[in-house]
């Protein structure tokens, strides 16, 4: 969609709950996958044939393979406690865009199908069959939604909805019907090791340049070795840290903090991606195989640690599901947790005094911290439950003077979502991701109104570039948004300690 | 003579149901495996930590606390009235009856206010919320409508049209020792009686499943200790050595 064709909602005055315009969104769908997509994932190319009965069959398996779908599809009551927390339905009012009514979208298929109630009385219960219509709506709103779980802290049974969208979509896959941007990239992982297709020698070619920039920034000789044997770290990180701002400030601010601290650490090309977009899909096989080459590069190029740079699914992905995709780690140096997180490995030396921060070096940035929903409510950093929201904090204040925290009902586990996760950073979805921002747009306007902040910091490759993006719709210079590593490697004192 | 045929009939069929229906349910809960670790964080690391967790949420609702006030206070209303109550009524089920029950009789009785009024609020929203009525189903209702008749019928009986309890309890006691009783002839415990036989009848195939299913969302149940502890179960345990 054309920017001018996409404008941002009004910031609601006093945060009412918007009433409800049924359809207001069902027009958004993203661009269908190709059949060569799906086939460099394993699904069908196009639609298959008995597509009613093969998704229903699909949908029966994956409850059964999961206690969460099993339970999740059973216990919700309708209390309603949801309804108001996803940002997709406080930006666009789609009723479907509320928590409950999404899984519901699900929930009716499996009752048709799957329970006594359904099978026999399907209009007291609200039993659907898997008809075109309801095909149609599944993918046009389980494409609404970014899995960011912020309605399973607030539901009273914990059902989480992105477990909900994952199934569905990965139901949709199964018939032929994928979404084109995640599939599409997921394909171009198992090939060449990254999102963008970046093949090693631009790879290389392009961390050179970055070496000179570096050099020419600092007068340090910072390097960022790819394919480096012996090297002690593992840097895995989103391939968009290798080319788009702000996150390639971020990369050599990891560069930079790893020179300094004299930690030898290198890149794979084979494995050149942290992100891991298998798991918007709901495809446990995909994730298995593109988390794989993780484990592979660091047993070839023999690293003791493998570290994660910013990026909020990937680090759900690395920190929770890896030890069981691709574990055990015992190959590595067990004195550090595996993986690390690069803001645990950052603060971990700031706190041994292996790198000094000079937070005057940041003195023209007034600066809030956006916490990614897949860090923040569904991971850990360092020994302690919330450390996710402590380390990078504890960062920022050391890295800078002014340092200001948005509202508590948008930050931390209440955090709201930038609006382009979960698979949905695709331009055709621009509407939504612009809409869907704006909870955290508000939040933002009062501390930008209140301290004059001017710097909004994200440890997550797409929440930089769905910032990027959509800051603008609402006034907001795009080059606010800022990688935290960038904030670290502006403050880092180079060259003293060796 | 032919009532107490039928009620000890339907409550025989009605217990099976329940209980045979809930074990079933929690069998196939608890079997299913859990692949990944998903609790929603920050979440403990400890046992006793998870087992805090779930107490909170059974106890005072923590999650819907956050979530929304007035569903809060109506659904905790509605709950903890029905604990009182249904604590109360074990004097049905049980000869002698232990102190504490006694103890609590006043204050089951007054509990089944508290219980009408947190379901009156609970359906009032139904109605008057627009996001609340779009989610709401026929069943979701009858569910509602179901609960409130039983417990105005129970509340008539309690406070405006006395029953024969002595006679009542004759009749629970021979259900259960298998030593039959007559049930006191009374049209408002028949209905009383056969609303709830109907809730256990459905309690099995509806969304009454709650209760049980809090207990095993990974969301909730699961340690965050994915670094310290390899978890594998179900898919992600198939290939492993």
């Amino acid at each position: 969609m054309a920017k001018d064709t996409v404008t941002a909602p009004k910031y609601r005055e006093f945060r009412e709950i918007p009433v409800i315009v049924e359809g207001a969104m069902a027009e958004s769908k993203p661009y269908a996958a190709k059949p060569a997509h799906q086939e460099s994932v394993g699904f069908p190319g196009e639609l298959v044939d008995n597509w009613q009965n093969v998704a229903v069959k699909k949908l029966g398996e994956l409850v059964s393979e999961s206690r969460a779908l099993q339970v999740f599809l059973d216990t919700c009551v309708k209390c309603g406690a949801c309804t108001d927390k996803c940002h997709y339905y406080i930006g666009t009012q789609d009723p479907n865009n509320m928590p409950v009514a999404r899984q519901d979208l699900l929930r009716k298929v499996y009752r048709r199908h799957y329970t006594f109630a359904g099978k026999y009385f399907p209009k007291l219960v609200g039993a659907l069959d898997f008809t075109e219509e309801v095909r149609d709506l599944w993918y046009s709103y389980f494409h609404q939604c970014s899995q960011c779980r912020r309605c399973s802290v607030f539901c009273p049974y914990g059902i989480d909805t992105a477990e909900i969208s994952m199934a569905g979509r990965e139901v949709l896959d199964s018939i032929g019907v994928g979404q084109k941007y995640c599939n599409e990239i997921l394909g171009k992982v198992h090939k060449i090791g990254n999102n963008l297709g970046l093949p090693e020698p631009a790879l290389v070619d392009t961390l050179e340049g970055l070496e000179e920039d570096l050099e020419e920034d600092t007068g340090h000789k910072i390097r960022v070795p790819v394919d480096e044997k012996g090297a002690e770290v593992l840097l895995i990180t989103p391939s968009a840290d290798f080319f788009a701002e702000p996150h390639i400030d971020g990369l050599m601010g990891y560069a930079k903090v790893f020179h300094q601290a004299g930690i030898s650490w290198t890149l794979s090309s084979y494995a050149s991606e942290a992100a891991n977009f298998s798991m918007f899909i709901g495809s446990h096989e995909n994730l298995k195989k593109a988390a794989m080459r993780i484990r592979e590069a660091a047993i070839e190029l023999g690293v003791k640690r493998i570290v994660v740079g910013e990026c909020g699914h990937a680090w759900r992905v690395a920190y929770s599901f890896w030890n069981t995709l691709i574990g055990p780690f015992d190959f590595l140096d067990k004195k550090y947790p595996s993986p690390s997180h690069i803001c645990e490995v950052t603060y971990d030396l700031l706190q041994k005094g292996a790198i000094k921060l000079d937070p005057e070096a940041n003195d023209h940035r007034i600066i809030t911290f956006h916490d990614s929903c897949n860090v923040s409510r569904a991971s850990r950093m360092g020994d302690m439950p919330g450390g996710q929201f402590i380390i990078p904090r504890a960062l920022l204040k050391a890295a800078a003077n002014n340092f200001y925290d948005m509202a508590p009902e948008t930050i931390h586990e209440n955090t709201f979502c930038c609006g382009g996760g979960g698979g949905l950073l695709t331009d055709e979805l621009m509407d939504l991701r612009v809409k869907g921002a704006l909870p955290r747009m508000e939040a933002l306007a009062e501390v930008v109104e209140k301290y004059d902040v001017n710097t909004l910091v994200a440890i997550c490759a797409i929440c930089k570039t769905q910032f990027a993006k959509v800051l603008p719709y609402y006034q907001f210079p795009m080059d606010m948004i800022t990688s935290l590593h960038q904030v670290v490697g502006d403050a880092i004192i180079l060259g003293e300690n060796h | 003579m032919t009532l107490t045929v039928l009620y000890a009939i339907l409550f025989y069929v009605a217990a099976i149901v329940f209980i045979g229906g809930v074990a079933r349910k929690i069998y196939i809960y608890a079997k299913t495996p859990a692949p990944l670790k998903i609790p929603t964080t920050p979440a403990p690391i400890t046992k006793p930590g998870v087992a805090w967790r779930i107490i909170k949420e059974i106890t005072v609702f923590e999650s819907l606390f956050k979530s929304n006030k007035w569903i809060w206070i109506f659904g905790w209303l509605f709950h903890f009235g029905l604990l009182l109550v249904l604590l109360r009524h074990l004097r049905y089920f049980i000869e002698p009856t232990w102190f504490w029950i006694d103890l609590i009789q006043p204050f089951g009785k007054y509990a089944s206010i508290a219980m009408v009024v947190g379901l009156l609020g609970l359906w009032a929203r139904r109605f008057l919320v627009d996001r609340i009525r779009y989610i709401s189903s026929p069943s979701d209702h009858l569910m509602l409508l179901l609960l409130i008749s039983i417990g105005v019928t129970g509340m008539l009986m309690t406070f405006f049209i006395p029953i024969n309890i002595v006679a009542l309890k004759g009749f629970i006691m021979g259900l259960m020792t298998f030593d039959f009783k007559p049930l006191p002839a009374s049209p408002i415990l028949m209905i009383h009686l056969a609303l709830i036989i109907v809730l256990m009848v459905i309690f099995p195939i509806s969304k009454l499943l709650h209760a049980p299913g809090l207990f095993f969302a990974p969301t909730r149940n699961q340690r965050d200790n994915p670094r310290e502890q390899r978890h594998v179960q179900g898919w992600s345990a198939e290939g492993q050595q």
